[in-house]
């Protein structure tokens, strides 16, 4: 069936049937690769988006539920204020190893400082503790996401 | 293992597409000074005439660091600073690319991608700067000797220029087989702690690659429903619900009978196609043994005669010590079989081109594996055979196994079709779980007697377990008179002097696949000696880091893991832990390197443990690029941690039980408060550094932890009644 979203501000036409999760749609349909697939039961975080602002788990999120919604990805992250510190705290720390949970690591840092701008280590923790990384890059995230609030700051 | 560097030729050439400098090593090792492009040529280093300068990068990037690592090591060189370098992975080309420490293969492995690259990469960089510089002497009419490159500039004498003005000039020149390597106080990079990664920028907005992004026009996504229990075959299969999923196209039974391939349009529509298809196993020749089984064998291999006497020490001496000795400290450990479980779960995709080569996108840790499977699956000679080697979303030893079996299903898969539409092979986390090739189940007997002033007397040493090596393609190579080296690395070659040591080793069966996982053997050797230690000299009376130092006075390897030791134990304030902590500390050596870890912890072990701070110390030789250094050591320890504090892969009935993360639990960021790495200053060559965090972490928690009365010797903790707060 034929579905209209909105998608890093562009609305899409897509074809996807009902029950088909938003992650495939972005991934396989729209061509956004930046959104992973790690684990397709909502407990790794790979595939974090936003939707209307919020972190969701897109292997989790149904195409059917998200018609109205403003859906956003990491491909758009550096044009958000919030993304673009976290991106920037990212570089500074090198955050990364292999990469491939980065964008979901990075869209839960950016859900976390828009609901609290001055996160402690442990509001960090309790935050991110869906997102996983088998690279266990975890003590930069943490780093991370609090240099990211000082650059807001600033 | 021998390096090849002694046969080493340089050579160089200008690119057919023009004015392009590519320096390195040819294949056979002979002189060579052609200009035209040569198909054997080994380039490491390509400039174009506008000075953009490409290190080709032989190993593959899992997170390890090597896109930055051997950038580094050109860029210093050459005279060029990191952001005047970018980086490509190299083609599959054994005969060029290969590992210097695996012989005639290309791949990435045994943390050794520094260590095998150290002399080639700074030697490639260092005669693609004095050919420029030749070529710039000539036309300014002076000495080369008064010439430098630096910051992309070759300089000296009052001249001036862009090292791009010279590129075409320096192909006149031929490349020296022992050019001048820049002296350690020259350098500018290496040791910086300032380098950034240089696979960071792509990695934060959505714009890296890796296989799994892959998307070829009119690519067919296949996945493959495989047998429950390993050995079981396809009776029959029945399709009519997958036809109902829009975007199925077909299912087929593998050539190999252990699965069926469903493809379909989408990786959403293969999910469901698959999940619909109903499959009759043949399970009459499959393997249904149980955890318990493989404990059990394991156990009794234990408790009889060795099968293999690795050290040729008089067992029934040593035995005979360790009796009569006047205390003996006895444990029996078990270690249960782990999955890699790398983010991003194995995948790669396959396409025919118009000539009729075939081209494989994969994140490919060992390209010589599937490059050989694939002649033998299309029929083709090598050079019809093409892999693009892609970002890996972590392997921790996933993605090299000796049989290629991903990349193997995917060939088979597509060599089924008509070939007209690429394939995609796509594994879910199920698939990752379930699929095979752990880390192997091992047990270990130790029995240590001491005498009347502490001093360790007969150390009896009984391994057991499923050999890594034995029965695949690498048995020539790593077993030596019936012994696979990596059941007992870190034992049989450790840099401690244990006066009375006996080493046996029994072989058990697999009942299930197995492969390296992440420090291979040392994973569970380390663990054995490192506890073992501790056990010891609790029993002494002595000081856990005064104890093993006794063990370390010899020069060289001794020595270096004796420094690793004092330093992590200064670092860590060793005996001063804050009220209502404990520590534990462990030392091991493995791919080279020194590394010591001491874990601090609050906590009980009716409320859970909270780890507070690891504190590691690594002598890994020069440290060439710091930061990932470390990156690697917080890496390698919480992967330590995190399996051994809840993980482990059980059989029922020849079919595993984990299935997904919840219960294959990943490490979380809350579980480690703070890690804290040194590096020890050295001038040795670099060894490894992706492994070697991992081996001492577990052992460095279970001596904490047994602070709190429980001494872990069955893995994982979570069975022993420790759990995280």
């Amino acid at each position: 069936m034929a579905i209209s979203i909105n998608i890093n501000g562009e609305q899409r036409d897509v074809d996807a049937e009902p029950g088909t999760p938003l992650l495939w749609v972005i991934r396989d349909e729209l061509k956004l690769a930046g959104t992973k697939f790690g684990c397709g039961v909502a407990s790794c975080g790979a595939c974090t988006v936003h939707l209307n602002g919020e972190p969701v788990r897109s292997c989790q999120t149904y195409i059917e539920d998200v018609e109205d919604a403003e859906i956003t990805t990491i491909e758009k992250m550096a044009e958000d204020r919030v993304g673009a510190a976290v991106q920037q705290a990212w570089l500074e720390l090198d955050v990364v190893q292999c990469g491939y949970c980065q964008s979901g690591q990075i869209m839960s840092a950016v859900g976390l400082l828009r609901e609290n701008a001055k996160p402690t280590a442990e509001d960090v923790d309790e935050y991110m503790y869906g997102n996983a990384c088998r690279c266990a890059t975890y003590q930069r995230i943490r780093a991370g996401v609090l240099r990211a609030a000082e650059i807001l700051e600033a | 293992m021998t390096t090849q560097l002694s046969r080493r030729g340089f050579l160089k050439t200008a690119a057919a597409a023009g004015a392009v400098l590519y320096v390195g090593v040819q294949a056979d090792g002979a002189m060579a000074a052609s200009k035209s492009a040569n198909a054997l040529l080994n380039p490491f280093v390509k400039i174009d005439s506008d000075g953009n300068v490409i290190a080709i990068v032989k190993h593959f990037e899992m997170g390890q660091g090597p896109a930055t690592g051997l950038t580094t090591l050109v860029a210093e060189e050459l005279g060029v600073s990191m952001d005047q370098i970018s980086y490509e992975f190299a083609p599959s080309d054994a005969s060029v690319y290969n590992n210097l420490l695996f012989g005639p293969f290309q791949g990435t492995g045994g943390s050794t991608a520094m260590a095998n690259s150290w002399m080639q990469y700074r030697t490639a960089g260092a005669n693609a700067r004095e050919m420029l510089i030749k070529a710039a002497a000539r036309d300014w009419g002076i000495d080369a000797a008064e010439l430098d490159i630096q910051n992309g500039q070759i300089i000296g004498a009052g001249n001036a220029a862009p090292l791009g003005e010279f590129v075409t000039a320096a192909a006149d020149f031929a490349p020296s087989e022992t050019p001048r390597l820049r002296d350690p106080s020259e350098w500018k990079i290496i040791g910086k702690a300032s380098t950034r990664r240089k696979d960071s920028p792509i990695k934060i907005n959505g714009e890296a690659k890796f296989a799994m992004d892959v998307q070829l026009d009119n690519q067919m996504v296949v996945m493959i429903k495989r047998t429950p229990q390993r050995g079981g075959t396809v009776a029959s299969f029945d399709d009519s619900a997958a036809r109902e999923v829009k975007g199925f196209i077909m299912a087929q039974t593998l050539p190999t009978n252990h699965g069926v391939a469903v493809y379909a349009e989408t990786t959403w529509a293969a999910m469901q196609a698959r999940n619909a298809l109903n499959v009759d196993w043949d399970l009459s020749a499959a393997e249904n043994r149980s955890s318990q089984d493989i404990r059990d064998e394991i156990m009794a291999a234990l408790d009889a005669d060795p099968v293999f006497n690795v050290n040729q020490a008089d067992l029934a001496s040593v035995r005979s010590t360790v009796d009569g000795a006047a205390k003996v400290v006895e444990k029996t450990f078990y270690f249960p079989l782990l999955a890699h479980a790398p983010m991003e779960p194995l995948n790669c995709t396959i396409e025919q081109t118009e000539e009729g080569d075939i081209v494989l996108h994969d994140g490919a840790q060992m390209p010589t594996g599937p490059h050989m499977a694939y002649q033998q699956i299309f029929g083709l000679p090598a050079d019809k055979i093409h892999i693009n080697t892609m970002l890996a979303g972590g392997s921790f030893g996933r993605r090299a196994t000796p049989d290629a079996d991903y990349q193997v299903e995917a060939g088979l898969a597509f060599v089924m079709t008509d070939r007209s539409r690429p394939v995609k092979l796509v594994w879910d986390r199920e698939d990752d779980i379930r699929g095979g090739y752990y880390r192997p189940a091992f047990g270990h007997k130790v029995r240590v007697g001491l005498d009347e002033a502490g001093t360790i007397v007969g150390w009896e040493h009984q391994v057991a377990g499923q050999s890594i090596m034995k029965g695949t393609s690498f048995e020539g190579f790593a077993v030596r008179d019936g012994i696979d080296h990596s059941s007992v690395e870190g034992i049989a070659d450790s840099p401690y002097t244990i006066p009375g040591q006996a080493l046996g080793l029994t072989d058990t069966e697999k009942a299930t696949s197995v492969l390296w996982w992440r420090s291979v053997g040392h994973t569970h050797t380390a663990y054995v000696m490192e506890v073992m230690m501790d056990l010891a000299a609790r029993a002494a009376g002595k000081d856990p880091v005064e104890f093993r130092l006794a063990y370390l006075t010899g020069e060289g390897d001794a020595e270096r893991k004796a420094g690793a030791l004092k330093l992590a134990a200064e670092k860590a304030g060793w005996g001063n832990a804050a009220p209502g902590r404990v520590q534990g500390i462990a030392v091991h050596k493995s791919f080279g390197s020194y590394v010591a870890e001491v874990v601090e912890l609050s906590g009980n072990l009716d409320d859970g443990i909270v780890i507070e701070k690891v504190t590691a110390a690594v002598d890994c030789g020069i440290a060439v690029n710091p930061d990932v250094i470390k990156a690697q050591i917080e890496g390698g320890i919480a992967y330590g941690i995190g399996h051994a504090m809840r993980d482990q892969i059980t059989l029922d009935g020849g079919a595993v039980e984990q299935s997904n993360f919840p219960d294959y639990e990943p490490l979380r960021i809350s579980d480690i408060k703070e890690i804290e790495t040194h590096i020890v200053a050295s001038a040795e060559a670099p060894t490894g550094i992706g492994e070697p965090g991992t081996p001492p972490s577990a052992p460095a928690l279970a001596n904490a932890i047994a602070q709190l009365d429980v001494v872990v010797a069955e893995l994982p903790m979570a069975e022993n009644g420790v759990s995280f707060a």
